[in-house]
């Protein structure tokens, strides 16, 4: 009899690692052929791990391509996105979480709708209203748009973390007579910290991957983020895989860090922007 | 009696600057994000609309004219549009149900516990957190003959006559965005179903073995009936998210070759981005908006019709 529950359990193990196979897989494929020197990339073949490995390709990107300064620029323009996004968001986050007030089925009603329609649809009219007012081609431009884009999902979220704290620390607050905004900012806002850290995380990594606006609304390689920059030396130089490879585990980084950060708060993120992903 | 009841109440009200400001402070609260939700997002919305019956061409100035229904006379007859159309279909069918299937198995699977469970179950989501164009072409890398092993996996299979990029086959080539979707989307159904399946009491489970229920009975009445309200929630959303979906997309083929992959989302954006023509571009997006509110509507009369009958 005990030989069917243990069998099951080398399957369960066995299925287990298959996923995690798949997972990584194109992940070590995209890392191995970074380090593949380039005479060995073309003989080698499907070889799981070349000969020998080197870091020339990283070396080239980092020091003689415009990868840096895309780098640099994704990072500005992600970075500004989540802090202006946060902090807007946990303020409407805390007037969902703690007020009834006129209005706010629309509210709520208006930001679960823009979750739903197809952002693409605003690619051509953002694109016209930007241009005269100098904000296509900008890092700014961008911070604009993409925190626009986040700030319902992050306000959900925010909420989900305020309604787990209780009311009665502010009111306590209230009762030795300090004004509601000072007991949010000195109170509730320090208890929410895991959760401001959570939500800077699912931002970070929603600006640091969105593709569409920044193809649409940068042209130039100064202002250009990492995706226009490696798209656009996809299509240039499509021959040095070694290269593109290497820059591609460079845009993989920071979006593997904010993952662990923000790991343990995925379901609560993933329900409030469900349509998200 | 009335009098006296009434000034006892003023005398109790905070003062009228108090009020005020109390009343106005959810206001002030939600104010900076609701101003930039109406600026960035609804103002374009309508500004797009208004596009779908005018004449925009980037790169002419004389355009910009009313030209009423001309933009859809045209999209009635093309081609490449009612492909596109019928791409979606496809598209989402089969990423939203391969996605699903395999995000269910993974998350039972990790529903389990073993040793070693929260490493597992960081690592297979590990491809969520991928950002959408390189996990494009990272998938339009592996299917390179030049680089990529699968090819040479199919070719050695003999799935495949010689080793050859599925990406540039006619008929093939919309599995590349699929296979790619689905390897980046099954953590999102994982983790939501991982989430409703934690969320069961475990004690139903051993009431049913106690009373001689074998495991795939437990999981058709206990598991699935428990699941449902969350898949159906997901499934439909996800619906909808990936029909727009076309990251991928461009940057794995940009729609090609000869049109095999283009989606209505992809070929709004190829209209605006490559051809500069937003008038029709946003006709298009009227379109794909109007079957979205179609689709949603269903789900809504549907969802209504079920309640009904219980």
């Amino acid at each position: 009899m005990r030989t069917r529950p243990a069998l099951l359990n080398v399957a369960h193990r066995l299925a287990i690692l298959a996923y995690i196979a798949f997972a990584l897989f194109p992940l070590f494929w995209l890392l191995k052929v970074a380090v593949t020197p380039n005479d060995l990339l073309y003989t080698e073949g499907v070889r799981l791990w070349p000969s020998r490995a080197s870091l020339e390709h990283f070396d080239f990107v980092l020091r003689h391509s415009a990868f840096p300064v895309f780098f640099r620029n994704s990072l500005i323009v992600s970075g500004s996105t989540a802090v202006v996004v946060t902090i807007l968001s946990s303020l409407s986050g805390y007037a969902l979480s703690r007020f009834r007030f006129r209005g706010k089925y629309w509210l709520v009603t208006l930001m679960l709708l823009t979750q739903m329609f197809p952002l693409v649809m605003l690619v051509a009219p953002i694109f016209k209203i930007l241009s005269p007012l100098g904000l296509t081609n900008s890092l700014t431009g961008l911070v604009i748009v993409y925190t626009a884009f986040n700030v319902p999902f992050a306000t959900f979220l925010m909420q989900s973390f305020f309604d787990g704290i209780p009311k009665d620390l502010e009111e306590a607050a209230m009762i030795d007579g300090a004004t509601q905004f000072v007991a949010f900012r000195q109170i509730i806002l320090p208890l929410t910290l895991p959760g401001i850290a959570a939500t800077l995380g699912f931002v970070f990594t929603a600006a640091w991957s969105e593709l569409l606006f920044s193809l649409m609304l940068i042209s130039g390689n100064e202002q250009a983020t990492f995706p226009v920059g490696l798209l656009s030396f996809v299509s240039k130089f499509s021959v040095d895989f070694g290269q593109m490879m290497a820059a591609g585990v460079l845009a993989l980084i920071p979006a593997c860090l904010f993952f662990l950060l923000i790991q343990r708060y995925l379901v609560q993120g993933l329900t409030a922007g469900a349509v998200k992903g | 009696m009335d009098y006296a009841v009434r000034q006892g109440r003023s005398a109790i009200r905070p003062p009228l600057m108090k009020r005020l400001a109390d009343a106005s402070a959810p206001y002030l609260y939600s104010a900076p994000a609701l101003i930039l939700i109406v600026t960035v997002m609804l103002v374009p919305l309508v500004l797009g609309v208004s596009y779908a019956f005018r004449d925009v061409q980037l790169l002419n100035p004389f355009s910009g004219g009313f030209i009423g229904l001309d933009h859809f006379r045209a999209l009635a007859r093309d081609e490449a549009f009612f492909r596109s159309l019928r791409n979606t279909l496809w598209w989402t069918g089969a990423s939203v149900f391969l996605q699903f299937t395999f995000g269910l198995i993974l998350a039972l699977l990790l529903d389990k516990p073993f040793r070693g469970r929260a490493l597992a179950q960081a690592l297979v989501f590990l491809p969520w957190a991928v950002p959408s164009f390189l996990a494009g072409l990272n998938w339009a890398w592996l299917f390179n003959p030049v680089v990529g092993p699968l090819p040479h996996w199919l070719h050695a299979l003999g799935l495949m006559s010689q080793p050859a990029n599925i990406l540039s086959d006619p008929g093939l080539a919309m599995w590349g965005p699929i296979v790619a979707n689905i390897w980046w989307g099954i953590p999102f159904f994982a983790i939501t179903l991982l989430a409703a399946l934690q969320a069961i009491p475990r004690d139903l489970y051993e009431a049913a073995s106690i009373d001689g229920a074998g495991a795939f009975q437990r999981f058709l009445s206990i598991t699935l009936p428990f699941l449902a309200p969350t898949i159906a929630i997901t499934i439909l959303l996800r619906t909808v998210w990936i029909s727009n979906f076309a990251d991928l997309i461009i940057v794995m083929t940009g729609g090609g070759p000869a049109d095999r992959t283009q989606i209505v989302a992809s070929y709004i954006f190829t209209q605006a981005f490559k051809r500069l023509d937003f008038g029709y571009a946003s006709a298009i997006a009227l379109v794909l908006l109007a079957l979205l509110l179609a689709y949603s509507l269903l789900i809504v009369i549907l969802r209504q019709w079920l309640l009904s009958k219980d």
